[in-house]
């Protein structure tokens, strides 16, 4: 039966895709249609699965903890984009030359990208701890009040951003750097004939040049940044006083150590609306801004 | 901050219309009645702006690191003393084997190495043909179902884990390596990549080895997988790296730890009471070392396969 399916060219590319395109199919589209289900019943995992309706909704939307969470995801978001971005560029055009020094910053840069979140994030609740943290220590040590890094509720979330900062700024820069390589020479070579200064040379011809990179980096970092999760359970799980609970964290905490799974669905489907909405608004807004010259 | 954008080209002026204007000047030089003791000035304070950064960038970027380390072989009264000592005495590995009494960090790293070793096998044997085919055939529908495959590259994996676990819960499959594997072996970025680098591979070396009778495996394996090899070195490093790493699916898809990786175990020794930093530290590094140790021998090609994802 096998054989004659691979011998029946007609038949072959699809008997080559059909493993990959089942697990595709099971793991990432189904689920999502079943996630929808969910979340119009109620269920601890065990028991029957009682149908609701919309209950988990207007649960949701009554629920006056949730208009926080949904700030507080956007206020990181927003906290944790702006800055890769502007550290990545800014760490991006201070590598852009030739040498061993800038290949061995690009390196040290570049390395927190690979160590597992969950070992940064214990890296950091030590140089974080209020008392006997390094920072706190260097803090006091030049005259400065300690900060409750993680133990103040108007900190902790700014925290978070820091580490997932520190973590992702490396990659971002290199890939902002390729693009600043690839940016030809004679354009720089022109705007010198012209004595551009450096400053209209960056605005004028590498901002537009690696406008595409920038706007596509944005992207992923916005999708990523709903998904900041390792730091969150690690450093916080979600306090002091839920300010660094996030959507992400709620689907989790409802579902997993709540059990209850229609609500945690609900929180899930309002996600993946949110995800898709600023895709599409983003898309809208910014792409016809993009562009070479 | 000295934010030095790309170095100036000497420009070549000869027959250009501004030629006389263009000089090669440094635009921050200001033409002063000594122009060469101000650009020498100018350019020692640049080049000691560059090493103050640099130094800063690698405090930055490896402090924390160092701190992991140095924490890991202290006592535990010198990672508490203030003010911070910044070096130990002697190397010991009393926290070591203090975190190894504390967790049993044996089977997690088993499990780690099998649900890594799964994925990266079990990617390998799925994508191949995948790729081959969406590469290299004419068939219906082949656009619409590499969309769909494009697609799922979109999904935030995080959004999924819910009815994932009610799947697993149904079909017996919690608590196995084999459901922390599955999900991961279809990536669609991977089946992107290599079917990229497939549909470089010229026509005329198939059609040379159809003319020999060579069955389409043969092809796969003579052919394409040579010419392949370094997109699949490029996917096998970032599949490495992510499964090793991850820490959300080993947590959320287990609830016994039969199946559950480092990422999972380290943590706990946070979570106990009374527990030393210097501790916690020494069981960290067995999640940091591996990754970095390989860091440290593929740094080139791991980091042109990251940058290689983002330039799409």
């Amino acid at each position: 039966m096998k054989n004659a399916l691979l011998r029946d060219r007609r038949l072959l590319p699809y008997a080559l895709i059909a493993p990959a395109l089942v697990i595709l199919a099971v793991f990432y589209l189904y689920p999502i249609g079943y996630n929808a289900v969910l979340s119009v019943f109620s269920w601890d995992l065990r028991g029957p699965m009682k149908f609701v309706g919309f209950g988990n909704f207007a649960e949701l939307f009554t629920d006056p903890d949730f208009g926080k969470v949904i700030q507080n995801t956007l206020v990181y978001m927003g906290m944790e984009v702006s800055l890769v971005m502007i550290f990545g560029l800014i760490l991006a055009l201070f590598l852009n030359r030739q040498g061993w020094l800038s290949e061995f910053l690009q390196g040290v840069s570049f390395a927190p990208n690979v160590i597992a979140l969950v070992s940064v994030s214990l890296i950091f609740v030590w140089l974080m701890d209020d008392d006997i943290g390094l920072f706190n220590q260097i803090l006091s040590a030049v005259g400065l009040e300690p900060v409750g890094w993680l133990s103040d509720p108007q900190v902790a979330l700014f925290s978070l951003v820091l580490v997932s900062v520190w973590k992702s700024v490396g990659l971002n820069a290199l890939i902002i750097l390729s693009a600043l390589q690839s940016i030809p020479r004679y354009l720089f070579e022109a705007a010198d004939l012209d004595n551009a200064s450096a400053w209209t040379r960056f605005r004028r011809i590498t901002i537009p040049m690696i406008s595409p990179t920038l706007f596509f980096l944005v992207l992923v970092n916005v999708i990523g940044s709903f998904q900041a999760f390792d730091t969150i359970n690690v450093m916080t799980q979600g306090g002091p006083q839920s300010s660094t609970n996030t959507l992400i964290f709620s689907v989790y905490r409802e579902g997993f150590e709540y059990y209850r799974v229609g609500y945690a669905a609900a929180i899930a489907v309002v996600l993946m609306v949110l995800v898709g909405l600023i895709t599409v608004l983003y898309f809208r807004a910014f792409q016809k801004r993009v562009h070479y010259r | 901050m000295t934010t030095t954008i790309a170095p100036p080209e000497p420009p070549t002026a000869s027959g250009s219309p501004h030629g006389a204007a263009a000089s090669p000047v440094p635009p921050t030089t200001p033409s002063t009645a000594a122009p060469n003791v101000v650009a020498l000035l100018a350019k020692v304070v640049r080049i000691l702006a560059r090493i103050i950064v640099s130094i800063l960038l690698v405090l930055v970027f490896a402090g924390p690191f160092y701190w992991m380390v140095l924490t890991a072989f202290q006592t535990a009264s010198e990672a508490l003393s203030i003010p911070p000592q910044f070096w130990v005495d002697a190397v010991r590995w009393d926290n070591f084997i203090a975190a190894f009494d504390r967790v049993n960090f044996g089977h997690f790293a088993l499990n780690s190495v099998i649900v890594t070793g799964g994925t990266l096998l079990g990617q390998f044997l799925i994508i191949v043909p995948a790729a081959y085919a969406f590469a290299r055939f004419q068939f219906k529908g082949r656009d619409v179902l590499f969309g769909v495959v494009l697609a799922t590259m979109m999904i935030p994996g995080q959004l999924i884990f819910l009815p994932v676990f009610a799947m697993y819960a149904k079909m017996g499959l919690l608590n196995t390596h084999l459901s922390l594997i599955l999900p991961f072996i279809a990536s669609g970025f991977g089946i992107f990549l290599l079917r990229q680098t497939f549909m470089r591979v010229p026509d005329s070396l198939i059609e040379a080895a159809r003319l020999d009778h060579a069955s389409e495996f043969t092809i796969i394996r003579r052919i394409m997988l040579p010419l392949a090899k370094p997109t699949i070195v490029t996917i096998g490093l970032i599949t490495f790296i992510g499964t090793w790493n991850n820490y959300f699916f080993p947590l959320v898809w287990t609830t016994t730890d039969a199946a559950r990786t480092l990422p999972v175990a380290v943590p706990r020794l946070e979570a106990l009471d009374e527990i030393a930093p210097t501790i916690v530290m020494a069981g960290n590094m067995l999640l940091v070392v591996p990754i970095l140790i390989v860091f440290l021998l593929a740094r080139r090609h791991i980091i042109s396969a990251f940058t290689y994802t983002g330039v799409k």
